[in-house]
C-alpha cells in the first residue's frame, strides 16, 4: 500500500509543482486525451496485482484457516458458550463427550444450562473467562452464544469470529507457545462489551492434565 | 409545453421508477420469507384448515378482476366517456374494498385459531407481508378516489388522462404483488 | 423560461419554509445538514475524551449531563453507545447524504442541466421536511426512557431488540429519513432523463451529473432493503415476533418467551444490502464535486472524461454485489465469503480509475490554487489513503485479524472525512459565488483548509497504529483490555486533534454568515467556468435561465487551441 502511495504521491507532487499556473499558463487540451492504453496501465497493474492475491494467497489461506480443520480426534475439543459479558468454555471430561445444554437449565450455578438428565454431563465442567489449551496439538472451539452476537477474538493469535445465538460456529488454532495470552469481545454486545476479556492459557502438555483434573476435582466437590 | 428529452411524461417515468423501488421493498420481505423458511427448523406452516384456500383463491380472482375494471375505466375515459370512466372506478374500488374485507375476516379466523403474528414464523410473515400489501391497497383506493373525484370534476378527457394511467399503473402493481404472494403463503 | 417575479410574490412562508424552488429547498437542506455534522462532531468530541481519559470527569460541560448519562461528570457506558451509534448515524444519514445530495444535488442538478427546476417541485419540498422531522425524531430519542440507540449505527440484533425504547425510535426516525431520500431520488432521476437542455446529450453532462445521477439510482434500490429490515426489526421489537431471534435466549438470566427460530444474520444481509451503496452514496457527489473544481482550476478537459462515466457506472452496478464483505466473520458460509471477496477486489478497480483520471487531469494543466482547488486536491491523496487501506480489509485473511478494529474506523474515516468531507466543504467555496453573488474570504478559506486537513489526520492516522495493535472497536474503556495499553498514548493527541479541528472550523463558519451579508460582491461567472451552472445570474432567479440554452458542445472545453479565450461556455 505505501509503495502505491508513494508513487502516486511523487507523480502528484511533480504535477502541481511543474504545472502550476505560474510556470505553465496555458493548459494543454490534447493531454486530456493523450496516453490511450497507458493511461490504464495502473488499472491493469492493480488488477493483476488483487487476481495474484486473491488466487495465490487469499483464498488459500482462507481455506486454511476457516474449512480445513484438523480431525476433533486428534484435537483438543472446547466448546464455548458466550454471554453478556463473559466466556463459558465446556470441556467433556474423562470420557470425551460432551453433555447437550438445556438453556431452560440455566441458572447462576449452572450459566451455561448444562443439562443434567444427560450422562455424559457427570463429568463436564465449565471454565469461566479461562480457556486452557495444550501445546503439540490443535485446538477445535465450537461456539455459540446465548444472548446477543459477541466476537472471540485472540489478537496475539490473529483468531477472531462471530459468535452467534442460533448458530454454532467452529474454530482452531494450534498454538506454538506457553503463556498467558488475551481474548477480548470484538462485537458490540453491549454495556460491558468492553470489560468482556478473558485468557487464553497455553499449557504443557502435563500440565494440562493436571488442570483438567483439577477442574474435574473441584467440580465433584460442589456436586457432593 | 415544457422541454422533454425523453418525450415520456414526468409522471409516468416517476410512476414506474417507484414501482421499481417498491419491487425491491415487497422482494426483500419475500427473500427473507425464503431464506427462513428454508433454513429455519420451527418455521410452523399451519394446516389448510387455518389456511382457507378456497376463501383466499376467490379474493385473488376479486382483485384481479378490479385490475380489469380499472383498465376499463382508462379505456373509457380515453373515449371521453366520463359516465363509464366513473362507474369503472366505483366498481375497481368497491373490489378493491371487497378484496380487504374479507381479508379482514380471515384475519379474524386466523386468529382465534391461534395464528397470530407472534404464534411463529410463519404467522410473523403473513400478517407482516399481507398487512404491507393491505397499506398499499389503502393507498390505492386513496389515490383512486382522487382520481374519481377529478374525473367527475371534468379534469380528464380523451387528451389528458395521466393521471387516471398512473393510478391503473400503480393498482395493477398491487395486485401483482397479491399475486405473488398468493401463491407463497397459501399454495406451497 | 423566464419567470415573472411581479406576477406572483409568495408569502414568507411560501418563498422561505415550504419553498418549491429547488435552490431555496437545497439551502435549506445545506444549513439544516451543516446542523447535523457539528451535533455529530460534538458527540464524538465526547467520546474522544472518555477514550484519552476513562473515567475522568468531562470538563467544563461535565455537569448538564444528569445522573442518567454522567453522574458526576463521568460518563457511563450506556451514554458512551448512544453517543457511538448516534454519531454514526446523524453522521452519514443526516449529515453527509443530505448535504451531498440533498444540498449540492437539489441546487446544482437542474441547473447544471439547463433546467428551470426539478421535475416534481412539490415532491422536493416534502423530501426537505420529511428528512427534518426524521432528523428531529432522532435527534428526541436521546430523551426516550434508556436514552437513545446505542447498538451501534449497525443495529445488529438481538441486541437492538432487547435494547431500550430509544432503539425504536431509531427505527422509526430510519423510516422518515428513507421515504425523504425514496421521494428525492425519484426526482433526480426523472429530472436527469427528462429535463436536459436541447444538445445535451449522455456523454455531454459534467461528472457532476453523472455522480448524482447513480447515487440516486442507487438509493431508488437500496434503500427499501432496509427498510424491510428495518420493519422486521420494529416488529421483534414490539409485536413479539422472531425474525431475528433463535429460539432459547437467554437474557440476564431469563429465557425470553418467543416463538424464535429466527436468523440474527438475515438482519445483517438486509442491513448491509443498503448500507454497502449507501457507502458509494456518500463518496460519489463528492468525486462530482472534484470533478468540477478540477476542470475549471486546471483549465483543460479532465482527464479520460469517458473513462470516469464508464466507470461511475460500473461502481454503481457492482457496489450491489460486495455487501457481505462487512459481513466476513459473521458466521456466513465461508464459499460466500469467497465470493464477496472477489468482487470487492473487482469493485476496487473502477476507484482506481476514477481516481488515476483525476490525478493524470493534473498533467498538461495550468493549476490555479484557489481555496476549492486546495479541497479537491487535498482529496486525491487522502481519498488515497482511504481506498488503499480498504484492500486489506476486503482481503479475506487479514480481514480475520482488522475486522471490527480501530483499522476499520481509521479507514472509513478517511474516505469519508477526508475524502467525502473534504470535497464538500470545497464545493461550498467553489459554488458560494454562485449560490449567493458574493465571494467568500480567501484568507481565512486557506486558514480553514490547512488547518482541517492537518487535523483530521491526527485524528485519524493514529486509528490504523491502534487497530494493528488489536484495539477493537466500541470499546467505552480501551484500557481494561491489556493488548490496548501499547497504543492508548495516542489517544489523547487524538483528543487535542480533535479539539483542534473544531477550533478551525469557526474561521469557516464565520467566514460562510458574513460573506453572505458582507462578501464581495462577483459576477456570473468569476471563475470563468465552462458549466450551464454558470450561464445564468449570481444567485440565481426563480426559473434560473432566462432562456432555454442551447448546449453545442461538451462540459470542459477549456484552452481549446485555437480560440481566444481559454474557456468556451457549454451552451455558446
Amino acid at each position: 500500500m505505501a509503495t502505491i502511495f508513494g508513487l502516486w504521491g511523487l507523480f502528484f507532487a511533480y504535477c502541481l509543482i511543474r504545472f502550476r499556473s505560474k510556470k505553465n499558463p496555458t493548459a494543454d487540451y490534447a493531454a486530456a486525451s493523450k496516453g490511450g492504453l497507458l493511461s490504464f496501465l495502473p488499472d491493469v497493474m492493480v488488477l493483476g496485482f488483487e487476481i495474484w492475491l486473491i488466487f495465490f494467497l487469499g483464498l488459500p489461506i482462507w481455506a486454511e484457516i476457516k474449512e480445513d480443520f484438523p480431525k476433533p480426534e486428534k484435537s483438543n475439543v472446547v466448546e464455548l458458550v458466550a454471554e453478556q459479558f463473559s466466556w463459558g468454555f465446556q470441556y467433556p471430561g474423562a470420557d470425551g463427550l460432551f453433555s447437550k445444554r438445556d438453556p431452560k437449565q440455566i441458572s447462576s450455578g449452572n450459566t451455561i444450562g448444562l443439562d443434567a438428565n444427560d450422562p455424559n454431563g457427570k463429568d463436564d465442567f465449565v471454565s469461566i473467562n479461562e480457556l486452557h489449551v495444550p501445546l503439540g496439538k490443535p485446538t477445535i472451539v465450537y461456539m455459540t452464544s446465548k444472548d446477543v452476537i459477541h466476537s472471540f477474538f485472540i489478537p496475539e493469535f490473529r483468531v477472531k469470529q462471530d459468535v452467534v445465538p442460533g448458530m454454532r460456529v467452529p474454530l482452531w488454532f494450534e498454538p506454538v507457545q506457553t503463556g498467558h495470552f488475551e481474548i477480548g469481545c470484538a462485537q458490540l454486545c453491549g454495556l460491558g462489551h468492553y470489560r468482556m476479556r478473558g485468557e487464553v492459557v497455553v499449557d504443557t502438555p502435563e500440565e494440562f492434565e493436571a488442570w483438567k483434573k483439577e477442574k474435574t476435582k473441584e467440580l465433584q466437590q460442589t456436586s457432593s | 409545453m415544457e422541454h422533454n428529452s425523453t418525450g415520456i411524461p414526468h409522471g409516468k417515468l416517476g410512476m414506474w421508477i417507484f414501482l421499481s423501488s417498491e419491487i425491491m421493498l415487497f422482494g426483500a420481505f419475500i427473500s427473507a420469507y425464503i431464506v427462513l423458511r428454508m433454513g429455519s427448523p420451527n418455521f410452523g406452516v399451519p394446516p389448510e384448515a387455518i389456511m382457507g384456500r378456497p376463501l383466499a383463491t376467490i379474493n385473488t380472482f376479486v382483485l384481479i378482476t378490479s385490475s380489469v375494471t380499472m383498465v376499463l375505466a382508462l379505456a373509457a375515459i380515453q373515449r371521453d366517456n366520463t359516465k363509464q370512466f366513473a362507474m369503472f372506478m366505483v366498481l375497481t374500488s368497491l373490489l378493491g374494498m371487497t378484496f380487504l374485507g374479507i381479508k379482514g375476516y380471515e384475519y379474524h379466523h386466523k386468529i382465534s385459531e391461534g395464528l397470530t403474528i407472534s404464534s411463529g414464523l410463519f404467522g410473523s410473515f403473513y400478517f407482516t407481508l399481507t398487512g404491507l400489501h393491505a397499506l398499499h391497497m389503502i393507498g390505492g383506493l386513496i389515490f383512486n378516489a382522487y382520481v374519481l373525484i377529478n374525473g367527475l370534476r371534468g379534469k380528464f378527457n380523451s387528451r389528458h388522462y395521466e393521471r387516471v394511467e398512473y393510478a391503473g399503473l400503480y393498482w395493477h402493481f398491487v395486485d401483482l404483488v397479491w399475486v405473488i404472494l398468493f401463491p407463497v403463503f397459501y399454495l406451497i | 423560461m423566464s419567470s415573472s417575479p411581479e406576477h406572483h410574490e409568495p408569502s414568507f412562508i411560501r418563498k422561505y419554509v415550504f419553498s418549491l424552488d429547488h435552490k431555496t429547498i437545497g439551502l435549506q437542506y445545506m444549513f439544516t445538514s451543516l446542523t447535523f455534522l457539528l451535533f455529530g462532531f460534538g458527540l464524538m468530541l465526547l467520546m474522544r475524551w472518555q477514550l484519552a481519559f476513562p473515567g475522568k470527569p468531562i470538563p467544563i460541560i461535565g455537569g448538564l449531563f444528569g445522573d442518567t448519562f454522567a453522574p458526576g461528570g463521568i460518563m457511563l457506558p450506556e451514554f458512551y453507545n448512544q453517543l457511538g451509534a448516534m454519531h454514526g448515524t446523524i453522521m452519514v444519514f443526516l449529515g453527509v447524504v443530505p448535504l451531498g445530495v440533498g444540498f449540492y444535488g437539489n441546487y446544482f442538478l437542474p441547473l447544471q442541466i439547463g433546467a428551470g427546476d426539478m421535475a416534481f417541485p412539490r415532491l422536493n419540498m416534502m423530501s426537505y421536511w420529511i428528512y427534518f422531522m426524521g432528523g428531529v425524531l432522532m435527534l428526541s430519542s436521546f430523551l426516550m426512557p434508556g436514552g437513545a440507540a446505542q447498538s451501534g449505527w449497525t443495529s445488529y440484533p438481538p441486541l437492538s431488540v432487547i435494547a431500550p425504547p430509544g432503539q425504536t425510535m431509531w427505527l422509526i426516525s430510519m423510516t422518515f429519513i428513507i421515504t425523504s431520500s425514496l421521494f428525492g431520488s425519484i426526482n433526480f432521476i426523472v429530472t436527469t432523463v427528462n429535463m436536459r437542455a436541447p444538445g445535451l446529450n449522455w456523454m455531454r453532462l459534467p461528472v457532476f451529473v453523472w455522480a448524482q445521477f447513480i447515487t440516486a439510482i442507487l438509493l431508488l434500490f437500496a434503500f427499501p432493503v432496509l427498510q424491510a429490515g428495518a420493519i422486521l426489526q420494529l416488529l421483534d421489537r414490539v409485536a413479539g415476533t422472531s425474525f431475528y431471534l433463535p429460539a432459547g435466549l437467554v437474557v440476564s438470566g431469563t429465557l425470553l418467551n418467543r416463538a424464535g427460530g429466527g436468523s440474527a444474520l438475515l438482519y445483517q444481509h438486509l442491513f448491509w444490502f443498503l448500507a454497502h451503496p449507501e457507502v458509494y452514496v456518500l463518496i460519489l457527489p463528492a468525486m462530482g464535486i472534484v470533478a468540477e473544481i478540477l476542470a475549471t482550476n486546471t483549465r483543460k478537459p479532465l482527464f479520460g472524461y469517458k473513462t470516469i462515466v464508464r466507470s461511475i457506472m460500473f461502481l454503481g452496478v457492482l457496489s450491489f454485489v460486495v455487501w457481505a464483505h462487512h459481513m466476513f466473520l459473521s458466521g456466513m458460509k465461508t464459499s460466500l465469503a469467497r465470493i464477496f471477496m472477489v468482487t470487492t477486489m473487482v469493485i476496487s478497480i473502477p476507484s482506481v480509475a476514477i481516481l488515476s483520471c483525476y490525478v493524470f487531469s493534473l498533467w498538461g494543466a495550468s493549476i490555479r490554487f484557489r481555496v476549492p482547488m486546495l479541497f479537491a486536491l487535498a482529496f486525491l491523496p487522502l481519498f488515497g489513503i482511504g481506498g488503499l487501506t480498504g484492500l486489506p480489509l476486503g482481503f479475506l485473511p487479514t480481514d480475520i485479524y482488522l475486522h471490527d478494529t480501530y483499522y476499520v474506523i481509521g479507514h472509513f474515516h478517511y474516505v469519508v472525512v477526508t475524502g467525502s468531507l473534504i470535497a464538500l466543504m470545497g464545493g461550498i467555496y467553489h459554488w458560494f459565488p454562485k449560490i449567493f453573488g458574493r465571494s467568500m474570504n480567501e484568507f481565512w478559506g486557506k486558514v480553514h483548509f490547512w488547518g482541517t486537513v492537518v487535523c483530521m489526520n491526527g485524528i485519524f492516522f493514529p486509528m490504523f497504529i491502534q487497530g494493528l495493535a488489536g484495539m477493537q472497536r466500541r470499546l467505552y474503556d480501551p484500557t481494561v483490555q491489556a493488548h490496548n495499553a501499547t497504543t492508548q498514548i495516542l489517544s489523547p493527541f487524538q483528543l487535542l486533534a480533535a479539539v483542534s479541528l473544531l477550533v478551525f472550523q469557526f474561521p469557516f463558519i464565520i467566514n460562510l454568515f458574513v460573506s453572505l451579508f458582507k462578501g464581495q460582491k462577483t459576477v456570473e461567472n468569476p471563475w470563468e467556468a465552462t458549466t450551464l451552472e454558470w450561464a445564468c445570474p449570481s444567485p440565481p432567479p426563480h426559473g434560473n435561465f432566462l432562456s432555454l440554452p442551447q448546449v453545442n458542445r461538451g462540459p470542459y472545453e477549456y484552452s481549446v487551441p485555437g480560440m481566444k479565450k481559454d474557456w468556451s461556455a457549454q451552451n455558446e
